[in-house]
């Protein structure tokens, strides 16, 4: 019998980096706000202090701050003709657990979707052709622009104090920024980072090549910031353990170091911690919530009523609970119906290793240190050649030279042994890695649903994905590796070694934690969860903010269109749906 | 002296505000006597010593550790029962200016009266107007833990007739208003030579080193508030002043221990015409003699090259991820040591305290983040918090005396023993 | 639901002790955590050295002064063995053993690692796709104590009686690339599994900072050039293709104390 608590305004899923861009702008207009965090509680002293978080083994390899499978993970396979089986370790993506969430052991890269990426369904059929896209491929327009959510990125920017340089500012190239990037109403908050020594051999071949290398936008600050909130950050010093920890000096943009400071003193908000959701309550008509259920971390159960539901948990999670909850018709892969846990996907990556006569430092690094080209990304470049859609950036980062993790071995040295050994010595301080980062098509095949035999800790059935890579993505990939190959190859390494991402996807080597789709937005409900507000279309008072609405996902890391979609969301919220409850968009 | 131009300017903006002038008197002003009360009280800074962490505000039972034992703070809510709520006016007055309790018994100068004596009346009637609008809580200060035979409250009597200099504050008609309205709340509400002055081995503040630094209670050292430039205020504005006192931060340095709590729960709720006072008047206290080495010829002998190289070595594997290799911090986020006036102060464990316990930054709304610095008790031993303290007082252009590994030895069992202080700061669960 | 879900062991031993936000630690690693890794070092410690004096000293027995939390005498040895052959060295140029990389593992394999505390360990099981990842009912602990016992079995068997260790180097190796390759299988043992366990953990023994037991002295970062966990390269990492001066550090600072039980 779940024991009920006295209700609030606004309730919210989770609380990393949604949930508090939520919470900061709805306590704004005096509700009151209260998140409910799976997880533990956490500060950067003493959780991520300097004194003990550049520990490898701790973090990066047995996973300190990442959710642990044993409370919460899904079941995979490639195709649906095989039987899913539960992911017991971590691998492929890691997603985060406690205050903060990911949003604390990101790396910080940053970006912005592409003007065309928003309407990619009607721009690649415009320029391509309608039969350009196969059958299968289930990409969408979003059903918000670049132009609308651009003053949106503006602010998640200049919260996080991202470090870059405007590439197009108001329409006019600026020369050291990106050149095909979307038009910026203003510069960043702060100028770019150091550039490493691999920076600089990146940038020097890409130029060489014809390439337009820019500095990669980055949530380190490059100097001590005071955001928009009033909040102080700290500046970047370059300790190389970025991805996965904590930071311990307020240099990475994180809901710690630019917004629980001024949150946290509201009175009008309040957060839990060790509570797990598992349910949004809804009426008896099914077009209400009521509220959500959770459990503690003694395994007691509660319910906790609210007048607005804001599914704020890790992308997948949001995904589980619209199914859990029965919200929206779930997706059927063999009829082609229903929406919730369509439109699963994911991120392509490759990798170059080049290994160079260079010293490199490989230690000294920051999470979004690089340099990067984006000739190859959206439709940057005619794909009518090529025959496949997509692209993605291709960049040399130095996110820091992590013994265990972050070494890299020339081609065909064996695993173990003396040669091993005396590889490792030779290598460390001389190679670097090009990577590319590329778009991942939606498509029938590639979903979420609910698991019929494994179950979670509370007896509920585990999410399910299904995906494998689009022989799409694998051709796109393909031709990045190709292009980083040759950027490599310009840089006059004594060798290179070409990892090229070849199917079938596997959830055991990390690729990275750019999960989408599921929940997605647009403008049909028939092929969409949520509205461009990202509002249920079923649910009028539940909304849904996070990766999980992205129709596909693009050449970039997601957390910059994250954070803006949760500030459009914020403001639709407090300026229209406040005002009149109900459906923001008639569908 | 320094009425600047800045000062007068700022005097004249601020005449429409409640501006308590004509010298330290207190006038009838738009405030209510509660409001005044409240604002007098914040000034005194009663909520610190009077409320437990998790208490309710006034209620008692903090445990102020001296080297006679524990006094636990009275209840001064105006519970009738177990606070003050049935003690009129003057007794109220008794007590603060006089150190005697409505029952008659002497109060332990543990409470300063010594330095509320010189509160006016009218003050002090205004602090119990607004201590009677408080939530009365029904609650008994546990017994104290003195040393024998000082439960005999009447030797305060004597205490009191060799260091008590009764009586109210009078202006001096030498200096200005300003500097008079500093001086009453330096040395009266505010009492802040309690702490930044040494004592005698009767507890007694030594009057004559007032405000050179002193004992500030469990292993912290509040530093000297004269003019000197190295261990005191010299090479601070009077603007560096009131910033620290309203913010917790300036371009100097950030305040730690109970400093912290002395700025959330009282100096950053004053006036900026007030703490411009108080600054204008501490900016005209002399420099004093710090005996250390560099008042005289010659360097510390302790500080040497080995030593210093020891000190580098720490600072370079712990330190400079936030202080950064020059000494400079990062501006308005993380404190510089180089040049940093509570680096050089003459005893170092305040230094101690917030290497080995670690601190966090005041957090007012004016400056919300609270950055933190974690502790290094568990992986640096006493000789290495001794060398690194060594190197950083000794480097950059400073020069302090050496830190001993027994000085940080004391300071890491106060801290066993009492826990890390910011933990036990009341102002987070209080406002 | 009859009983609440038993839970509680598994994740709130995972979260950090101390509800205080403003508790900076004076004690690195939790208090808690460290309470608990002494309890159990000293609970097992004492079944360790108890094991140890049981089998007493034989002739190619590990030196006396070897301290045992999750192996026995027998697995010690082929553990010491088989890291030698992965990670080769001598006193001048250390390898594994040098490195402590057999102590790591056994402190490892005797804490959450070795008892899989943090992976999803519901049933049912099934072998799944190599996609599918790691679907063995085993947990670390147990994949090694039935691997080794496997390894050593087939190696008497096939060997005169002698064990791995027991070997002579080339066999050594000739064994790990059979296991590594899939060649040498043994039934209802997943013994390429292990080898791929091992070979994991050996690494990071050899990489990891030294409080876990291994890279002793720091021999591996010395051996590939990285300095250690330090906060501030601000100035350096503008100074290309210089190398970097200071001294090797490690998060208990500049001298190797040993493991951080």
């Amino acid at each position: 019998m779940a024991t009920r608590m006295k209700p609030v305004d606004v309730v919210l899923v989770g609380f990393g980096w949604t949930a508090s861009i939520i919470a900061q702008e709805l306590t704004e207009e005096g509700l009151q706000v209260l998140a409910l965090e799976r997880g533990a509680d956490r500060a950067t002293v003493p959780d991520f202090a300097t004194t003990h978080i550049q520990d490898e083994l701790k973090y990066a390899v047995r996973g300190g701050l990442f959710q642990a499978p044993v409370r919460e993970t899904m079941s995979f396979r490639n195709t649906s003709d095989q039987v899913a089986l539960p992911m017991r370790r971590l691998g492929s993506f890691r997603p985060g657990a406690g205050v903060g969430g990911a949003g604390v052991h990101w790396n910080g890269q940053t970006w912005r979707f592409l003007p065309d990426d928003f309407v990619m369904r009607s721009h690649v059929e415009e320029r391509y052709g309608a039969d350009f896209v196969p059958e299968d491929v289930t990409i969408q327009d979003w059903g918000v622009t670049y132009d609308e959510l651009e003053p949106y990125y503006d602010r998640f920017e200049y919260l996080c104090g991202v470090s870059g340089k405007a590439g197009n500012l108001g329409g006019r190239t600026q020369a050291e920024g990106n050149p095909f990037e979307g038009a910026r109403s203003r510069e960043y908050p702060l100028p770019p980072l150091e550039r490493s020594a691999g920076s600089l051999m990146f940038d020097k071949a890409a130029r060489e090549l014809g390439y337009h290398p820019f500095a990669a936008p980055a949530a380190n600050a490059s100097r001590p910031y005071k955001n928009p909130l009033g909040v102080q950050m700290g500046q970047c010093t370059y300790c190389g353990f970025c991805e996965w920890f904590g930071c311990g000096n307020y240099s990475k943009a994180s809901p710690q170091t630019t917004i629980l400071p001024v949150l946290l003193k509201k009175d009008n908000f309040s957060y839990r911690t060790g509570c797990d959701v598992t349910q949004v309550v809804l009426d008896n008509t099914g077009r209400k919530a009521k509220g959500v259920l959770y459990y503690d971390l003694e395994g007691r159960e509660y319910e906790q009523p609210a007048q607005l539901v804001i599914l704020c948990a890790y992308a997948q999670h949001n995904v589980h609970l619209l199914l859990l909850s029965g919200i929206g018709q779930p997706y059927d892969p063999v009829s082609d119906t229903g929406v919730t846990g369509r439109n699963y996907a994911y991120q392509i990556t490759s990798s170059v290793d080049a290994f160079v006569d260079e010293l490199i430092n490989p230690y000294m690094g920051a999470g979004a240190l690089g340099q990067a080209i984006d000739e190859f990304n959206g439709d940057n470049f005619d794909h009518g050649p090529e025959g496949f859609m997509g692209g993605g950036y291709i960049a040399l980062w130095t996110t820091g030279g992590r013994p265990i993790l972050q070494h890299r071995l020339p081609k065909g040295t064996p695993q173990w042994g003396s040669k091993w050994k005396k590889a490792m010595a030779e290598n460390y301080l001389r190679s670097v890695s090009i990577s590319t980062h590329g778009s991942v098509v939606s498509q029938r095949g590639a979903y979420l649903d609910l698991d019929p035999t494994y179950k979670d800790i509370y007896g509920k059935p585990l999410l399910r994905l299904t995906f494998d890579f689009h022989d799409n993505d694998l051709r796109m990939s393909d031709f990045l590796t190709g292009k980083a190959e040759g950027i490599a190859k310009a840089m006059k390494p004594r060798s290179i070694n070409v990892k090229k991402r070849t199917g079938p996807y596997t959830i055991v080597p990390y690729q990275t934690t750019h999960n989408t789709g599921g929940a997605v937005m647009g403008d049909d409900p028939r092929t969409s969860v949520v509205n461009r507000y990202l509002q249920c279309w079923d649910v009028p008072n539940v909304f849904v903010v996070g990766a999980c609405t992205f129709p596909q996902n693009h050449g970039y890391n997601p957390t910059g269109t994250v954070g803006a979609l949760a500030f459009w969301a914020a403001d639709a919220i407090r300026h229209q749906y406040l005002k009149r409850p109900g459906p923001l968009v008639q569908a | 002296m320094h009425m600047t131009r800045q000062n007068l300017a700022g005097l004249t903006l601020l005449a429409g505000a409640a501006v308590l002038a004509g010298g330290a008197r207190a006038q009838g002003t738009e405030f209510t006597n509660v409001q005044r009360g409240r604002y007098l009280a914040q000034a005194s800074d009663c909520i610190s010593c009077h409320t437990i962490k998790g208490g309710k505000p006034f209620a008692g039972g903090y445990p102020l550790e001296t080297p006679f034992g524990t006094i636990y703070s009275s209840n001064i809510t105006p519970d009738l029962a177990t606070g003050i709520g049935n003690w009129s006016k003057d007794d109220f007055y008794r007590a603060l200016h006089s150190g005697i309790r409505k029952d008659g018994q002497h109060l332990y100068p543990a409470c300063p009266y010594p330095w509320f004596t010189k509160m006016t009346r009218e003050d002090v009637n205004a602090i119990k107007d607004y201590l009677d609008t408080l939530e009365p809580v029904r609650a008994i200060a546990p017994d104290n833990e003195l040393m024998w035979p000082l439960g005999w409250r009447q030797l305060v009597a004597g205490w009191n007739l060799l260091f008590f200099d009764e009586g109210e504050f009078i202006d001096r008609p030498d200096k200005s208003r300003l500097w008079n309205r500093g001086a009453y709340l330096v040395n009266g509400a505010g009492h802040c030579a309690a702490c930044h002055s040494p004592k005698n081995m009767l507890g007694a503040t030594d009057r004559d080193h007032a405000l050179q630094g002193g004992d500030a209670g469990e292993s912290w050292f509040a530093p000297s508030l004269t003019s000197h430039e190295r261990d005191g205020l010299g090479t601070w504005s009077t603007q560096d002043i009131v910033q620290y006192l309203s913010t917790g931060a300036n371009a100097n340095t950030a305040s730690a221990g109970p400093m912290t709590e002395v700025v959330m729960n009282s100096t950053q709720h004053l006036s900026k015409q007030d703490l411009t006072a108080i600054a204008t008047y501490l900016k005209d206290i002399p420099a004093h003699d710090t005996g250390q080495a560099d008042d005289h010829d010659g360097d510390d002998k302790a500080v040497t090259q080995e030593v210093m190289a020891r000190g580098k070595a720490v600072y370079v594997d712990q330190c400079m991820g936030c202080h950064m290799a020059d000494g400079e911090g990062q501006e308005d986020a993380f404190p510089r040591l180089a040049g940093s006036v509570p680096v050089h102060a003459e005893q170092p464990q305040s230094l101690i305290q917030v290497v080995l316990g670690g601190e966090f930054m005041a957090d007012p709304a004016e400056l919300p983040t609270g950055l933190g610095m974690p502790g290094f008790a568990w992986k640096l031993d006493d000789r290495q918090v001794a060398d690194v303290l060594t190197f950083v007082r000794n480097n950059w252009g400073n020069k302090a005396s050496a830190v001993t590994p027994e000085q940080v030895a004391k300071v890491r069992d106060a801290l066993h023993e009492y826990g890390p202080r910011h933990e036990r700061l009341i102002s987070q669960s209080v406002h | 639901m009859d009983t609440p879900p038993s839970f509680g062991h598994a994740f709130s031993a995972l979260l950090p002790a101390g509800q205080d936000r403003r508790q900076a630690s004076t004690a690195g690693p939790t208090l808690n955590e460290i309470a608990l890794s002494r309890r159990r070092f000293i609970t097992a410690s004492l079944a360790g050295s108890v094991l140890f004096a049981l089998q007493g000293c034989g002739a190619n027995a590990a030196p006396a002064t070897v301290t045992r939390t999750f192996f026995s005498a027998d697995e010690q040895r082929f553990i010491e063995a088989a890291t030698a052959r992965l990670i080769p060295g001598d006193s001048a140029d250390p390898g594994a053993l040098e490195a402590g990389v057999p102590r790591f593992i056994d402190l490892q394999l005797s804490g959450p690692f070795g008892r899989a505390d943090r992976w999803y360990r519901q049933g049912p099981w099934s072998q799944g796709t190599e996609q599918q990842g790691y679907q063995l009912e085993e947990t670390p602990a147990e994949l090694y104590r039935k691997a080794i016992a496997a390894i050593d079995a087939y190696c008497r068997e096939q060997h005169e009686g002698k064990s791995y260790a027991e070997l002579p180097e080339a066999q050594q190796d000739q064994i790990l690339h059979d296991l590594e390759d899939g060649k040498l299988t043994v039934k209802d043992v997943p013994v390429k599994a292990f080898f791929t366990l091992l070979l994991q953990n050996t690494q990071e023994g050899f990489l990891a900072d030294p409080m876990y037991g291994g890279n002793r002295d720091f021999a591996g970062w010395n051996l590939i050039g990285f300095p250690g966990p330090r906060y501030n390269y601000v100035k350096e990492v503008r100074q290309y293709g210089q190398p970097y001066s200071l001294p090797t550090v490690g998060l208990q600072g500049r001298r190797d104390t040993g493991a951080r039980t």
